[in-house]
Formats: C-alpha cells, sequence, structure tokens
C-alpha cells in the first residue's frame, strides 16, 4: 500500500464511507464547479468610483501612499516626481507590460528603465496589477515576463500602477475575474495579493515596517 | 524535537519565576487583544463570515478523501510533485531525498509549524545541510537555539535586549561598536545579514495556510515578504503541509482570509498572500524550477471522525492563545511541545498521545475566552474536558485526584446530601474566618492560600439563594 492509498483509506475508514460514495462525490463536484461565494462585505458592493475610493483610503490606511492619474501618459510623470520627492535614483526596474509600453516615457528622460526579473541590486520596482480589491486595499499581482515576482519583493522601493477599472469590491470578484482569464481550475505560478508595505512586530510586538520586502509601496491609480 | 509536556508543573513554576518572560508576556496581554477587537467590530460580517468558514472547513472534513485527490491531480497536472507523508520521519525523509537531489547546501525557510512538528532543522544539520529561518522571529529563536513559544509570534517570549546580545554573538563580522538599541536597528541588521540567505539558497522551504483543491495552489500568508522570498529565489520550493489545510475554492479561502489575520494580529489583511501554483513555466523569468509538496498526516486522520474532529478546523491564527489567561501567565514554552495555549492542549495529546500530553487539557481555568474569539469555532474546552475525561478512564491522572474526583462525582449525585454539605462547609468556613472574612490558610489548599487569602462564603449558598428566587 502507498501511502497515499494508506492516509485516504484511513480516512474512509474514520468517516465510515460505505461502498457507495456518490453523494459525497457529487457533493465536491459540485462545490468544485459552482464555488458559492459565501458572505461578501457590503462595504466593497457600491459603485465604481465608490470602490476606487475606498481602494485608495484603505491603501493609505496600511501606509501605502497613493497617486491618482487621468492617462496612461501621466504615469511616467507620476513615477518621476515620487522618486525625486523620495530623493530616489532615477532607475526603475520592471518587466516587458504591455499597458506600460503605451506610456510616453520620453517625457521623462532622466529616468532610465531596465527589463527582467530583479537580482535584489535595484532600488525601485516598477509593475502593473492585475488586480485590485477595494475591501482592504489589496493588489493583485500575477507572474509572468510582464510582472517578475522578484520585482514586487527585493526592491526596497516598490510602484505600482493599477487601471481603476481591475479595482472589485471584494476578493471573490477579482480572484473569479484572473480565474475566468487563466481557465477554470489554472492558476498563473504565482498570484500575490499585496496589501501596504513589508512589515514585522516580532520585536517586542513593535510594528516596524520593510521587513524582507519593500520599505516603501507606492500606487498610482490610473483613472481613464 | 524533545516533548516536555508530561513536566509542564516544574516547566510552569520556571515560567512564573522568569523574569525576563513575565515582562515580555506583557506586551502579549495589551496589543493582541485590543486589536482583534477593533478589527472585528471594523466588519459588520464579521460574525456570519465565522459561521461561513466553520460550515467550509466542516464540509470540507467530511469529503477530505475526495478534496486531497482532486487537489493532488491539480498539483501534478500544473507540474508540480506530491508526496504524501503518513510520520513526521517519512516527511523529513523526503524533504531530505529533495534536497539531495538538488545538492543542496543551504535551505531558506519560511515559518512553518508543520516544520517544527517534524524537527526538520535539527534532522537537515545532522545531515550536513544548513537550514536557515528568514522570519524575523524565527530568526532570533534558531540563533537561541529556541523552539517558538507562540505560533504566529514565535519569538514573543524574548525582549530586544536579548535579540541584540544574540546578534551581537551571531554577526561577529559587523563592526562590534555598532548601535542595536531599537527595534528598527536590529529589524535593519536581520534584513541585510539574511539578504543574501536568499540569494545563495538552493532549495526553498515554506508551509501553507490553505491548499486549494479546485487550483493545487498552496498559499501562505505572512507581513514580512520573507516567505515569498523564500519559495521565489532558490530552484527548488518544497511546501510542508498537513491534509487538513485543503480547502475547496478560490471563494472558500477568500471567506477564511476574512477572519484569519483579524483574529491572529488585528489585520484586515495580512501584507502578503500569496498563491503558488506549480513551477516556473515558459512565461515566467523567475520562479522555482521544481515545485514539491508535502502532505503530512502524523496523527491527524485518527482525529477524523472523533470528537476530536473539530480540532482540525484550526487555521492557527493563534488567537486562543493571546486570550488566554493561562498561556499568558506561563507563556508557550511551558507546554513542552510545537503548540501551546488552548490549541496546543487539544492538539498535543491528540498527536503525541495523552500519556505524553495529560498535564495540558488539565492546564485550564475553563473561562472559554478562547472558544469565544476562535474564528472557526471550535469549541476548546468541550475538547479539553473530553481529553480530561479519556485520562480518567485510562488512570492516567494521580491517585489522589482520582479518589478526590470519586468522592466530588459521589456527592454530586446525592443532592440532598450536596446541599446539606455545602451549608455546613459554608457556615464553618465563615466562622473559621472571623470578623475580617477571609482565611489565610486551609488544610488540603495550602498551594493556594500561600499567594492569596480565601475569601469566605457570605449569607446563603447558591441551591438557597436558587429555591428563593423560584428556580429562576
Amino acid at each position: 500500500m502507498t501511502p497515499r492509498e494508506a492516509i485516504l483509506g484511513k480516512i474512509r475508514s474514520q468517516i465510515s464511507v460505505g461502498s457507495d460514495d456518490t453523494n459525497r462525490r457529487a457533493a465536491v463536484a459540485n462545490r468544485l464547479s459552482n464555488a458559492p461565494r459565501g458572505v461578501i462585505p457590503e462595504r466593497g458592493q457600491v459603485t465604481l468610483a465608490k470602490c476606487v475610493d475606498l481602494f485608495c483610503k484603505k491603501a493609505e490606511a496600511v501606509q501605502a501612499t497613493v497617486d491618482r492619474v487621468s492617462t496612461y501618459d501621466a504615469v511616467a510623470d507620476a513615477v518621476s516626481s515620487y522618486l525625486r520627492g523620495r530623493n530616489l535614483p532615477q532607475s526603475v526596474r520592471m518587466g516587458e507590460e504591455n499597458r506600460l509600453e503605451t506610456v510616453d516615457w520620453s517625457k521623462t528622460p532622466n529616468l532610465t528603465r531596465s527589463f527582467g526579473p530583479s537580482d535584489g541590486s535595484d532600488p525601485v520596482g516598477l509593475s502593473h496589477a492585475e488586480k485590485a480589491v477595494a475591501e482592504t486595499g489589496t493588489l493583485i499581482m500575477t507572474s509572468g515576463s510582464a510582472n517578475p515576482t522578484t520585482v514586487n519583493f527585493l526592491p526596497e522601493t516598490h510602484i505600482v500602477v493599477v487601471h481603476s477599472q481591475d479595482i472589485s469590491g471584494d476578493y471573490e470578484t477579482s480572484l473569479n475575474q484572473i480565474r475566468k482569464q487563466y481557465g477554470k481550475g489554472r492558476m498563473p505560478r504565482t498570484v500575490n495579493m499585496i496589501t501596504g508595505p513589508s512589515r514585522s512586530a516580532d520585536i517586542e510586538q513593535k510594528l516596524l515596517l520593510g521587513a524582507h520586502g519593500p520599505r516603501s509601496l507606492h500606487i498610482i491609480v490610473v483613472d481613464d | 524535537m524533545k516533548i516536555t509536556t508530561p513536566e509542564f508543573k516544574s516547566n510552569a513554576v520556571e515560567a512564573l519565576a522568569n523574569p525576563n518572560l513575565q515582562k515580555a508576556m506583557g506586551h502579549v496581554q495589551v496589543g493582541f487583544i485590543e486589536k482583534r477587537q477593533t478589527a472585528a467590530n471594523g466588519l459588520p460580517e464579521f460574525e456570519a463570515l465565522r459561521d461561513n468558514a466553520r460550515d467550509i472547513k466542516n464540509h470540507t472534513l467530511a469529503h477530505l478523501d475526495l478534496y486531497l485527490e482532486a487537489y493532488s491531480e491539480k498539483v501534478e497536472q500544473s507540474g508540480g510533485h506530491v508526496h504524501w507523508a503518513q510520520t513526521a520521519e517519512d516527511a523529513r525523509n523526503t524533504v531530505l531525498d529533495i534536497c539531495r537531489k538538488a545538492n543542496a547546501k543551504t535551505v531558506t525557510k519560511g515559518k512553518s509549524m508543520i516544520s517544527e512538528e517534524i524537527g526538520i532543522n535539527d534532522f537537515l544539520e545532522e545531515n550536513g545541510i544548513a537550514p536557515i529561518e528568514t522570519d524575523l522571529g524565527e530568526y532570533i529563536i534558531q540563533l537561541r537555539g529556541e523552539a517558538p513559544s507562540h505560533i504566529i509570534a514565535p519569538a514573543v517570549h524574548v525582549l530586544k535586549e536579548q535579540v541584540e546580545a544574540d546578534f551581537r554573538a551571531e554577526h561577529t563580522h559587523l563592526d562590534a561598536n555598532r548601535n542595536l538599541e531599537e527595534p528598527e536597528t536590529l529589524l535593519d541588521e536581520a534584513r541585510t545579514v539574511l539578504r543574501q540567505k536568499f540569494i545563495d539558497a538552493d532549495v526553498g522551504i515554506t508551509g501553507a495556510n490553505f491548499l486549494i483543491a479546485e487550483t493545487g495552489t498552496s498559499v501562505i500568508v505572512t507581513n514580512e515578504g520573507n516567505g515569498d522570498l523564500t519559495q521565489t529565489l532558490p530552484r527548488v520550493h518544497i511546501v510542508l503541509a498537513s491534509i487538513e489545510k485543503i480547502t475547496p475554492t478560490l471563494e472558500d479561502v477568500s471567506q477564511i482570509l476574512r477572519v484569519l489575520a483579524r483574529s491572529a494580529t488585528g489585520q484586515e489583511l495580512s501584507v502578503y498572500t500569496t498563491f503558488s501554483t506549480g513551477p516556473r513555466r515558459e512565461t515566467d523569468v523567475d520562479g522555482p524550477d521544481e515545485y514539491h509538496v508535502i502532505l503530512l498526516d502524523n496523527g491527524r486522520t485518527n482525529m477524523i471522525g472523533t470528537e476530536f474532529q473539530e480540532m482540525l478546523r484550526c487555521i492557527r491564527c493563534g488567537a486562543c492563545m493571546n486570550h488566554c489567561p493561562v498561556y499568558h501567565a506561563v507563556g508557550g514554552h511551558a507546554y513542552g511541545w510545537v503548540y501551546p495555549g488552548p490549541m496546543g492542549a487539544v492538539l498535543t495529546p491528540s498527536l503525541e498521545g495523552i500519556e505524553k500530553g495529560g498535564n495540558l487539557p488539565n492546564a485550564s481555568t475553563f473561562c472559554g475566552r478562547c472558544e469565544s474569539v476562535c474564528p472557526m469555532h471550535i469549541p476548546l474546552p468541550k475538547m479539553m474536558r473530553h481529553w480530561r475525561e479519556r485520562e480518567f478512564e485510562r488512570n492516567l491522572n494521580p491517585a489522589a485526584q482520582r479518589w478526590g474526583l470519586k468522592i466530588w462525582a459521589w456527592i454530586a449525585r446525592h443532592p440532598g446530601l450536596y446541599s446539606i454539605g455545602a451549608r455546613v462547609a459554608a457556615k464553618g468556613i465563615a466562622t473559621l474566618a472571623g470578623k475580617n472574612g477571609r482565611l489565610s490558610s486551609l488544610p488540603l489548599a495550602g498551594g493556594w492560600t500561600k499567594y492569596r487569602d480565601l475569601p469566605a462564603p457570605e449569607g446563603q449558598t447558591f441551591q438557597q439563594l436558587w429555591r428563593a428566587r423560584g428556580g429562576r
């Protein structure tokens, strides 16, 4: 008997499954295919405009900073001025992301962009969120060459662009959108839900920002 | 790890006499409780979500075999490997096997209680592989050679001065005159030292808060980002998870996530909730080449179908210990194994046997706070009572205690006698206590009166009052 058979067999005997478990199989198949949504907090069930406002408020409540711009072209200047304001070098690490390629970067000639995963030597990472969730100010990032996972974690400063249309009220709605995008039962290699900059309270329960991930998280919402 | 649960009483006495521990435990009693309450109050649907979280896990446990099958099929489909481990030893050997095949010299680790349960660190070291804990709290206790004293705040028993001393002793390559007085500087130092370790590691081991049957995904919930660096940078990612972490769908995980962080740290959501499915894809430019999941039983299947099944709903938030007066007084190490507090008092005898774990279900005042804050509505006091009953049935408790209980049970089943006895005892104690109404010593209760006076009963007994009020 393989360990797998032993464990599954033990569970079946403990549950006292008889020879016919048609109903149990049906219950499991049913839940997996229908995926009931459960209890959804009211706070996110509002118009898109209010959802975007709630997202910004909640992100700021967990020590992220938020900027709102009206076009993708304005992203270049928003990135550049944020870096200037923080006294950071005008240089970002990013993936090959189509939505960020539509930005007119020629307006910020001093800002240099390098592409690919981060090896830890980049002070600033720039990403585009796939989705965002208003109820807790959460960004949802998906892995791939457009947005390498290492860019989310290694740079000390992480700038994330999100399109206002991609913000929804609750996790269930956003994850269901990803499910539709990738196909039922499939997921990107990594999905990162990010809610504020990295932190730790492991020393005497004192909350400190910037544990192993970014010390600062700056979000640029594009409202076009 | 060596289990010292049978020595709970002497562990507790030592803990109570340890001034550093008592100072550190002060931080638990204020912070966690207030933060959880604020977070719960801030979400009107919190109670409805707790109920649904309980129902989701009940449904899952009733169909656990089928969900495990569905889950493992999805993992394989996404290019990952599933390893089934019946015992801690099986799990250790599987980890070692994978590490050897990867020619691993160092292994970084995200926070995982299962890795503590199977004692993987000592085992890897014995086999020439260096495990490096990367969660700040876990890193601190690894330097100290200690076990975690709390399931989400492993170094909660350590003061910052002690962390400073540990860092100075370990990080000897750094300037001896550097300032390390503040938690900020300690965190910075750990960040810098560990950053290189992340990059150098050959294998990364994480736990899992959830395993999603629908997609074959493992989920970790963290604040520091160390778990993500652990599983993204090395060539091989190993997930250590126990079988009850299975959750059916993305929606079901979302429901439970809403009660997890709120109950644990009082956050609305932890900073990083990461979903991992299989190894790096062709479209990926980073992430591990190999993805392994080790599914651990280690005694859990014995709990299914018994009065302890509900314990398998536990999502390891730590709310029960954060609200436990016994845990506050003695800290986590006194419990003597991996899981402290009320959840440990139920789980330790379940996994390690009542012979070793029997002291823990007795270390409770049954105040009920743990159950009242448990996001999964686990009836912890009821299950501790079940363990006390089993201990009694199997003649495991001391003779004096057994006789005391037998005499008590006999009297309690004779209400007339009980009523007279209570009246006589109340009067007697009141008379003995005299004018000031307190007794400074009492036969057979010297341990209790050593630290406080016993207030003498005043007026009538409960039964007399009950009758006088017409039984209402």
